[in-house]
């Protein structure tokens, strides 16, 4: 049972980390001072949620046995801890791991491009993820719920904050509906896999962990719908949708963000910083 | 009131040690004087965003990451508590932003050096916050109230800035011996220009006292980098690094540390803009202003047009 919660944490945690990381890199470069603010502020949220996950799958993989450690990573720097017989942390998580190994969507390792880009891809995201931190809530694993609790007054904020911002983009001038709408046109296709349940989350949904992902979506239409007519946008039609990332096939993107991330414990393995 | 007898009340402030308010009177020069270090001190929080950010996205671990975030972001804060208090001195922000890009306000040559390792992140929180502190904890009583009153708030959140950096390299100090090798690498480039930070010698610094009878300064260059060395040696010994500095000794008669003079000709190069990183960083701040226009252009229309509705539908 573990090694399905053990994933299924981690996709939450990855899409958290890897969204967290994108939104980081606008820090110093905003277009204004207090959105500069901001959008580290909800960098830091992100960070923060993805830790209280991967110190939850950190202790639920430290409770497998050694083969079935062994065998849930393709990352030999993890298979070598479990060698060693050492238990193994949220950083190990994080910095260890490659590509395909992580389970985020593709939507949230999309480079951030602009400020129209980098609000689109988190009014796609901060949507369905506050309509699932919402089902998270009464998940049957308590640790999954109380994560979720502690977390959605921030997605909430998330979801607002990105709404408006599509909204003002939008409905601004002729330049920023332009270009808002280009990028909700080109993001589109990657919103669809948020909401596809992979096996993974139809373990979840059959141990009442998980919540069915379908459901959320006409929800997700719904909220998304609204605000894109309230910012004056064309909403796109449901064309074909990339899949992939929550089974560990990427976009060529994510490399590089891993790469970045994890410079430090790649070059200089095994020291407390 | 005439201006003589406007100018014997600020006087009498300055004798009293009262504070100055926006809406008081006060001479052209010391209006001047503060929107050019206000400005310049803004202009520091939002270029020494830059050294650090660099570090963000490949912090070592989780909890650096975050502590690093955090504390970049609180960079920017003290920026806007700054650019506030130099607004109320009756210039605007877009203002203050084109006369950085312009090069015609400046900002801290500290940041014009290059963050190379993790452990400049370490080194930076250490002795350049730990410089700045000295420089800005007396500017907490400063004659301008609302520059007086934004330093309280920024001094607290810069000593808790510098115990992390001197966090990060106790680390590193108890850590590996690359790791030490990393930290020590780290002092021997930011030692000098932390001294720099201080300003040129007294003999050489043009506006001392002047500054002193406004309070916008209340201690020489040389007085505080005095105190800062003598603070920083004894860190520097418990981290068991070493200060790079040949002519460092103890000077029992005068109860202070002797130093070598740091290498001025780079001081003065760097004010010139050939530091490493000058033209660098003002064109990163450039792109993010000009990248950002049509955001701000957006955010302005759309507001526009929000309240062309409500007095619509009010009508």
């Amino acid at each position: 049972m573990s090694k399905e919660l053990i994933k299924y944490t981690l996709q939450i945690a990855d899409n958290a980390l890897v969204i967290g990381h994108r939104l980081s890199e606008w820090c110093g470069h905003g277009p204004v001072l207090e959105q500069d603010i901001a959008i580290t502020n909800m960098a830091l949220d992100h960070l923060g949620q993805a830790r209280n996950l991967y110190q939850y799958a950190a202790s639920l993989f430290n409770e497998l046995a050694p083969d079935e450690q062994m065998q849930l990573f393709a990352s030999t720097a993890l298979q070598n801890k479990v060698a060693e017989g050492k238990p193994i942390d949220e950083d190990d998580l994080a910095y260890l791991r490659d590509s395909w190994d992580f389970y985020n969507t593709m939507l949230v390792e999309m480079p951030n491009n602009d400020w129209a880009y980098t609000i689109a891809r988190s009014f796609i995201y901060d949507t369905y993820n506050h309509l699932f931190y919402t089902k998270l809530l009464s998940s049957a694993d308590e640790s999954l719920a109380a994560i979720a609790e502690k977390s959605l007054k921030e997605v909430d904020y998330h979801m607002r904050w990105s709404s408006e911002w599509v909204i003002r983009l939008g409905d601004g001038t002729e330049e920023s509906t332009r270009r808002m709408q280009a990028t909700i046109n080109d993001l589109w296709a990657y919103s669809g896999e948020l909401m596809i349940m992979n096996d993974t989350d139809k373990w979840a949904l059959q141990h009442n962990i998980g919540t069915d992902l379908e459901q959320i979506r006409a929800d997700w239409k719904l909220r998304t719908s609204a605000v894109l007519n309230e910012a004056t946008l064309q909403i796109p039609a449901d064309g074909w949708m990339h899949t992939g990332g929550k089974n560990g096939r990427h976009t060529e993107h994510l490399g590089y963000v891993l790469a970045e991330l994890q410079f430090m414990q790649r070059a200089y393995p095994g020291m407390a910083w | 009131m005439t201006v003589h007898s406007f100018q014997e009340h600020f006087d009498e402030k300055m004798d009293k040690d009262q504070a100055i308010e926006a809406k008081d009177w006060m001479p052209d020069d010391y209006r001047k004087t503060l929107i050019r270090q206000i400005a310049q001190h803004a202009h520091s929080e939002i270029v020494g965003m830059l050294p650090e950010g660099n570090w963000i996205t490949r912090a070592p671990n989780l909890r650096r990451k975050a502590i690093l975030l955090a504390k970049v972001q609180d960079e920017a804060g003290h920026g806007l508590y700054l650019y506030s208090a130099a607004e109320s001195l009756g210039i605007s922000r877009d203002d203050m932003m084109e006369q950085l890009h312009s090069g015609k306000q400046k900002y801290s040559s500290i940041f014009n050096y290059p963050t190379i390792s993790w452990a400049d992140m370490g080194a930076v929180g250490w002795l350049v916050d730990g410089a700045a502190i000295m420089n800005q904890v007396p500017l907490c009583r400063t004659s301008y109230g609302p520059y007086a009153r934004a330093m309280v708030r920024i001094c607290k959140e810069e000593s808790f800035h510098q115990r992390q950096g001197y966090e990060i390299m106790l680390t590193l100090a108890n850590g590996t011996e690359m790791q030490k090798k990393m930290a020590q690498d780290s002092l021997n480039r930011w030692w000098w220009p932390s001294l720099m930070m201080f300003g040129p010698p007294d003999a050489d610094s043009p506006h001392t006292e002047q500054s002193m009878r406004w309070r916008i300064k209340r201690f020489t260059n040389d007085e505080l980098r005095q105190r800062f060395v003598d603070v920083t040696v004894e860190q520097a010994r418990i981290l068991g690094l070493t200060i790079p500095d040949k002519d460092l000794k103890w000077n029992e008669a005068t109860g202070h540390y002797d130093f070598g003079t740091p290498d001025w000709n780079e001081f003065y190069n760097i004010l010139k803009g050939n530091g490493p990183c000058n033209k660098e960083r003002l064109d990163v701040r450039r792109k993010a202003w000009e990248e950002g226009q049509w955001v701000r252009e957006a955010a302005l229309a759309y507001s526009d047009k929000r309240r062309q509705r409500k007095e619509k539908k009010a009508a």
